[in-house]
């Protein structure tokens, strides 16, 4: 049991993970009618439509007025995370996710320590800012073309391709090349949840009188510069960078970690 | 001409090349290149599938036919073919053709009704089936075998199992699919003319003015003939007239000039409409010369019942009653009342159905007894019984029977009438043909060029092998019946039988067959080159019987269908390239074929394995003395009799039937033919392991030409006159009567048909000698006090009133449901469900129904709906559009896919005098499969 | 030390922002070139009820709700390599057409206007007959109606039956006596289902559905048809160009220019 607590989170997430996928392929082969659609954009059971607001924010960039319907239902998605802290897509919902987690696992596991180019963080928002461009010129959504993702589970909810292709691109260029090089360094939907997330009311609080610095938080962390106060002060993990996965907090034998709802009042805008 | 090899590599690259890039190489070029890849031949065959009789050419190559092309000298189509036609080659080489007989089987082998089919050998199929016909003989007699034989046996076929049955086995229990296709009009034409089938010929089509299609969807039916009416329309727009009279709007109503679209079963009433509005409107117009030299007036019995069993039958649900009660008694509905009124009935008044077992019975009338009978048609009257379509207004509707009336009228106008399974399946089958003739015979438009009531069949040789060769459970060759004496008598001498050999008794025709079978009447039953358990009405009643019965059912097909999977041993027959054989089409043209192809597997052609059987069997078996189920005294013994024909009782039946001097006169090899494949004669290449498991060698002489020369002899100098074997493979077929080498184009018509040139009475002749010697009488019935009517060389005009179904729409049972064919695919669909581009095209049954029909029973475009019946129910998807559109209160729904088995729910009501079920009526609801 | 610190990060700063532009300009590019590869879609045939295709592209959302909903599983999603920008509903007619369902679920599902009643919509009616996924045309070498075989299968498949395809009624030229009855398209009813290139008993269809952009041609705005009145409304909307001011200079060479007019 107490293995299991260790990774109590991660195992939450892969249900989490799983759950949505299995309602999405269901829908489809099946004819369930839960989670109809994909993560594009869905209807849950056949009423309460859901957008992802970075694709209907890339339709907008291409010049096409969306309809109030699909505004609506990407504010919703956008609400939702914005309560939720954005990137919690990222890491609980994401079906790249599981991938590149992976990868890291067998960085760890091969020991793998060099980068063979370095990348700074700040290039997703770059990208992100590209993507918009790039819709606008070319009149598609410039993200959700190319994006893998997308290509990712469509395979899997409509047996459109193959997704195993899109699989190894990300684990040969984050194994290889950037370290959590997709997810982390390039993927312009994670930037657009990251700059949400700084808006986010789930976060992880640190508490550094119980600290010991032991540093397994920063082994674990996919995004170790969000855990800059770690040891330092006490306070909440405020980055949306964070993806909140909790891994921190299952690692953490001080119990110097820990969700925590931020105090509306506070909210300082890029604090 | 010659190619050589060297020259045929280098064209052969050229063509590759050329094709390749997209250059146009020269046509000499071209023309050498396809010759040297040819090391194919050609021979002329005939279109597996429909009555029309196309002719075809057939590719054959390293013993596989590779390709078809139509026959440019077949004078019904001229080369070309419809998509069936078009797909002749592909319906040879399916997956899942059967190659092996297949047996139920316990786990030890021995044969068991609830086994799993597995492969035997021919002995063992053969040992079975002695066995259990052995077992049937005992218990039963002759009477506890059935045959389920077809309008698609080769015309030799036909022959060896009517001779086989008839003359072998002393039953009349054969009776062809056919009888669900034609026998209405095979009856029509017996008793109005005392022969069978149609006067006129193709030619019709393009010296007519008029083609009136009365429940033929020809377009869909019959593509070539139509191609042919259309030609005919186009080249003369304004003078010819086309007319669709259907049920329901179809394929054939795109190039009509009217369309009339009427309710179900009142066809009846319009034809009387059409003989009212000449007898009592336009009497000038009627051809007194003619009527009155070569025709009578008749009528028959209206109390006859509708062929269904009375409502005390055991196995009759609750629901079932409610439609079978009608069988004995039925309250005359509003339009009966005045129908009827001739005979003193009133709507409210109950029809006790008294005369069931006197249905055929007719008798002469005055024309004014007839003219009586007529008197209520009028316009006014039939339009208020028969428009089918509510959105259509009354006006506009009887502006259209008026307009029909007109042409039929007119002086100078050739009108001919088409019509198939609409008014053949029909529980009035036989009056609604009869009314046909009745119209024609008025005007003096019969039997001409052009002018005529032309009865077209369904299948390929309905005429040539059903009707002709008389696989019927009541007739031998050539237009005789067991129930004649004289007619027994000459088939006995033809087949060289003791007197007293063929059984008196009338068999069972098919739809008995089926009821036997549930009664334990028949116990072993064959069925050849046909799918009866799919095709019948009714078909919960008939598969329960089959599974669970004790009987043993045989089936011999070339792939798996319904009535594979019911029976209880397969026998694999080789298909129609696969064997020599003869069709004969509805123009009466007979045409031949040769073996092309070896058959597949271990097939065999179906004349092998009847003829094999009768090797199982001794005289001393089967021509002792029979018990015959109301046959008095039976029949008698007939072995020492034997001695005479120098047969003994130790002989068996293929001695006799089959392997006699005159058939090994016949002998090998023979002419011309001496390098055709022939697996029936001389073996082939396979040697496979016959009945008694040594390879197969052959007979040694040639059987079907044997078998075409003795079934001859029954036509010759009877007006069935059909040529020599060799005059077949010479020309495209042959019209009979064949006479000194010529064929007849229009019958009874002497400047045509020297049988009525012989008659010497005049222009005309109805020379056929069936039922001409008949009673004389009023409207009400027979008067014996007024002698009988001679009607030798005349022809008759019947009355026939206008009378109910005998199951129609209610509240529960809202819609009419009509059945039927679609053009790509033919019959059951065992083959062209097989050829994967007829399959896509049409892969399932659609239930077409009116678009608000659909939308007020809660179902819309490509919704599944359970289609119900009294008897039974099948799913089918929606069609609200597309190529039939009922009116409505009216769906359509085809038979061709097993797996939307719509027979189920069908009504297995007959028309009394033919028994042909009525396929296109009966009451149904439809309502949401969820 | 500050000024030369200063002059390092300005410069560092310069570096940069230069360096990241560098790399979006090379991303951009590189990206840009992929859009434009994965946005042709030539040859594709839409659900009922899509915008054209350029606003289509923009409008979908890529979430499959169509495909779910296609009761026939006609609709797929475009794979990767496809030829059809990925993630994006079509069918292909040869395999399973649009059977043209009246209540046009796939049109209802969808979440993003991209598939709208709007276009099925004609005089304030909807109506799947008015959709508009394609055109078919017709390969008469290879279609067999026209070689005289009684086939007419696309006729009698097809959904607006008599209307989007009608029949042309000739004499056969080898009999004489047969007619060929050969289908014809016409492009007003003709929604473009692909039930015809479906059914067609051909080895390879010789009945097909083009995109409409690709199947119909178009007639300039400079002639009109003096036989039908309503096609003034072609016209209606074309702007009037403004005249052109030819260059004088052309004329004058040309005019003063005699070479080779005269043979010496």
């Amino acid at each position: 049991m107490k293995g299991l607590r260790k990774y109590r989170f991660l195992i939450l997430r892969r249900l989490v993970q799983f759950t949505i996928m299995l309602l999405f392929f269901g829908a489809n082969y099946l004819g369930w009618s839960l989670l109809k659609g994909d993560y594009s954009s869905a209807t849950v059971l056949g009423s309460v439509k859901l957008s992802d607001p970075f694709a209907v924010l890339q339709t907008l960039a291409t010049g096409f007025l969306v309809g109030t319907d699909i505004l609506v239902s990407a504010l919703i998605i956008l609400f939702f995370y914005t309560l939720l802290s954005g990137r919690m897509f990222c890491s609980w919902v994401c079906p790249v996710n599981p991938v590149s987690d992976f990868v890291r696992w067998l960085r760890s596991k091969l020991t793998i320590k060099k980068k063979l180019v370095k990348l700074p963080g700040w290039v997703r928002y770059w990208v992100l800012g590209l993507s918009l461009i790039l819709s606008l010129i070319f009149g598609v959504a410039a993200f959700e073309a190319i994006s893998p993702i997308g290509f990712l589970h469509r395979a899997i909810i409509f047996g459109a391709g193959v997704g195993w292709p899109v699989v190894a691109v990300i684990l040969f260029f984050d194994l290889g090349i950037v370290k959590n090089g997709w997810c982390g360094h390039l993927c312009p939907l994670g930037a657009f949840y990251s700059l949400i997330g700084n808006f986010g009311l789930l976060k992880v609080k640190h508490d550094v009188d119980k600290c010991t610095n032991c540093n397994k938080c920063f082994q674990v962390c996919p995004e170790k510069q969000v855990l800059s106060i770690v040891g330092v002060k006490s306070g909440l993990i405020i980055s949306g960078e964070c993806t909140n996965c909790a891994r921190c907090i299952e690692v953490c034998d001080d119990s110097a970690l820990k969700f925590s709802v931020r105090n509306m009042k506070k909210i300082k805008i890029f604090s | 001409m010659s190619v050589s090899r060297r020259n045929f590599l280098r064209y052969s690259a050229a063509t590759a090349a050329a094709t390749a890039i997209g250059i146009n190489i020269p046509e000499t070029v071209k023309a050498a290149a396809s010759l040297a890849e040819a090391n194919w031949k050609w021979d002329k065959a005939v279109c597996r599938f429909c009555g029309t009789g196309c002719g075809i050419m057939v590719a054959t190559r390293n013993d596989k036919i590779v390709a078809v092309k139509g026959d440019p000298l077949a004078p019904v189509n001229r080369g070309l073919n419809c998509i069936k036609g078009y797909f002749n080659a592909k319906i040879m080489y399916g997956a899942d053709r059967l190659k092996k007989p297949l047996l139920r089987v316990d786990e030890n082998g021995n044969f068991s009704k609830t086994g799993k089919f597995k492969p035997v050998s021919w002995k063992r199929a053969f040992d079975e089936m002695e066995f259990q016909i052995r077992k049937t003989l005992k218990e039963l007699g002759p009477t506890g075998l059935g045959i389920f034989s077809s309008g698609q046996y080769t015309i030799m076929e036909g022959y060896a199992m009517v001779k086989l049955m008839k003359a072998g086995f002393r039953s009349n229990n054969i009776d062809p699919n056919a009888r669900h296709c034609m026998a209405s009009a095979v009856a029509a034409f017996m008793q109005t003319f005392g022969i069978d089938e149609p006067a006129g010929n193709y030619d019709d089509i393009e010296i007519t003015d008029t083609v009136v299609c009365w429940g033929a969807n020809m377009a869909e039916m019959h593509p070539i003939l139509w191609s042919r009416v259309t030609d005919n329309k186009i080249t003369n727009p304004d003078r010819v007239q086309v007319v669709n009279l259907t049920t329901y709007t179809n394929r054939s109503s795109d190039l009509a000039d009217l369309e009339i679209i009427f309710k179900p079963n009142t066809d009846l009433a319009i034809w009387n409409y059409l003989a009212h509005e000449i007898v009592f409107n336009h009497p000038e117009v009627i051809d007194w010369d003619f009527v009155k030299k070569y025709t009578a007036f008749t009528t028959g019995f209206v109390d006859i019942g509708y062929g269904m069993r009375t409502p005390e039958h055991k196995n009759f649900s609750e629901k079932e009653k409610e439609t079978v009660k009608h069988e004995v008694s039925k309250e005359l509905s509003a339009a009966e009342g005045k129908s009827l009124a001739y005979l003193g009935y009133k709507e409210g008044d109950t029809l006790e159905m008294k005369n069931r077992a006197k249905a055929k019975v007719h008798w002469e009338i005055p024309f004014e007894e007839f003219k009586k009978a007529l008197a209520p048609y009028t316009l006014d009257f039939v339009a208020g019984i028969s428009k089918g379509d509510d959105s259509e207004s009354l006006k506009e509707y009887k502006s259209k029977l008026k307009r029909l009336a007109e042409l039929y009228i007119e002086k100078g106008r050739k009108v001919v009438s088409f019509w198939t399974m609409g008014m053949n399946q029909h529980t009035r089958g036989t009056w609604v043909n009869e009314q046909s003739y009745m119209v024609h015979f008025l005007l003096g438009k019969h039997a001409q060029p052009g002018n005529g009531a032309f009865s077209l069949t369904g299948q390929p040789s309905a005429c040539g092998t059903a009707r002709e060769v008389g696989t019927f459970a009541h007739r031998l060759p050539a237009d005789m019946v067991v129930n004649n004496p004289a007619h027994r008598k000459m088939s006995e001498e033809i087949w060289k039988l003791p007197a007293g050999t063929l059984n008196p008794k009338v068999g069972t025709h098919l739809m008995k067959m089926h009821r036997d079978i549930e009664d334990g009447k028949i116990k072993f039953a064959w069925i050849n080159v046909c799918n009866p358990y799919q095709n019948t009405a009714n078909a919960n009643h008939w598969i329960k019987a089959a599974r669970d019965l004790d009987n043993f059912i045989v089936c011999s097909d070339v792939y798996p269908g319904i009535s594979a999977k019911v029976s209880d041993l397969i026998l694999p027959s080789a298909m129609i390239f696969e064997k020599w054989g003869a069709f004969g089409n509805a123009e009466r043209r007979t045409q031949h074929w040769k073996q092309q192809v070896t058959p597949v597997g271990e097939s065999m052609p179906d004349i092998w394995q009847y003829v094999e059987l009768s090797k199982r069997f001794k005289l001393r078996d089967v021509w002792g003395a029979q018990e015959i189920p109301g046959l008095e005294g039976g029949l008698p013994d007939v072995l020492p009799d034997i001695r005479e024909l120098g047969y003994n009782p130790n002989d068996t039946l293929y001695d006799v039937l089959f392997a006699n001097d005159y058939a090994k006169s016949f002998e090998l090899p023979d002419g011309e033919s001496k390098n055709e494949l022939n697996t029936e004669a001389k073996g082939d290449k396979r040697k496979v392991n016959g009945a008694d498991a040594r390879p197969w060698e052959g007979y040694g002489f040639f059987i079907q030409k044997y078998l075409w020369e003795e079934y001859r002899k029954f036509g010759l100098g009877h007006g069935h006159d059909l040529a020599e074997f060799e005059a077949y493979h010479k020309v495209r077929g042959l019209r009979w009567p064949v006479v000194d080498g010529k064929e007849t184009l229009w019958r009874f018509n002497s400047k045509y048909d020297p049988y009525a040139k012989k008659a010497g009475v005049g222009e005309f002749a109805f020379y056929g000698k069936a039922l001409k010697s008949i009673a004389r009488g009023s409207l009400t019935g027979p008067d014996a006090s007024k002698g009988k009517a001679d009607l030798k060389n005349k022809a008759k005009i019947f009355f026939r009133p206008y009378v109910d179904p005998p199951e129609m729409p209610n509240k529960e049972y809202p819609f009419w449901l009509c059945t039927g064919r679609v053009l790509e695919h033919w019959h059951s669909g065992t083959m062209t469900m097989r050829v994967p581009e007829l399959y896509r095209a049409v892969p399932e049954a659609l239930c077409y129904i009116h678009p608000e029909d659909a939308k007020s029973n809660g179902l819309k475009q490509g919704d599944l709906a359970w289609i119900e019946s009294r008897r039974g129910k099948v799913k089918a998807h929606i069609e609200t559009r597309g190529r039939n559109r009922p009116p409505k209160g009216l769906i359509y729904v085809p038979w061709f896919d097993e797996k939307v088995f719509i027979n189920k729910l069908c009504l297995d009501a007959t028309c009394p005098i033919s028994k042909q079920t009525d396929f296109k009526k009966c009451a149904v609801k439809v309502f949401l499969a969820s | 030390m500050g000024n030369k610190g200063d002059k390092i990060s300005r410069r560092g700063v310069l570096g940069k922002v230069t360096q990241g532009f560098a790399v979006l300009g090379f991303g951009g590019f590189l990206w840009g070139g992929a859009l434009r590869d994965f946005s042709r879609a030539d040859l594709v045939l839409r659900p009922p009820g899509a915008l054209p295709e350029a606003d289509f592209q923009k409008a979908c959302i890529k979430c499959g709700q169509c495909v779910v909903a296609c009761p026939y599983d006609s609709l797929v999603v475009a794979a990767p390599g496809d030829g059809v920008p990925n993630g994006t509903p079509h069918f292909i007619a040869r395999d399973i057409p649009c059977y043209m369902c009246t209540d046009y679920p796939c049109i209802e599902e969808c979440p993003s206007e991209a598939l709208t009643v709007d276009m099925v919509t004609s005089d304030g009616k909807a109506s799947i007959n008015n959709a508009k996924m394609g055109l078919a045309v017709i390969h008469k070498e290879s279609c067999i109606a026209y070689w005289g075989i009684q086939c007419d299968a696309c006729y009698r498949a097809c959904p607006l039956i008599g209307e989007a395809i009608t029949l042309e009624l000739e004499q056969n030229e080898q009999t004489k006596k047969h007619a060929n009855i050969k289908p014809v398209v016409n492009s007003d009813a003709c929604t473009g289902c692909g039930i015809c290139e479906h059914v067609c008993v051909v080895e390879k269809a010789a009945i097909r559905v083009l995109p409409r952009e690709i199947a119909t041609g178009e007639v300039g705005a400079h002639y009109l048809k003096s036989w039908d009145e309503s096609d003034e409304n072609r016209i209606r909307s074309i702007k009037e160009k403004k005249e052109s001011n030819g260059d004088i200079h052309s004329t004058l060479d040309y005019l003063n220019n005699l070479d080779g007019l005269i043979d010496e």
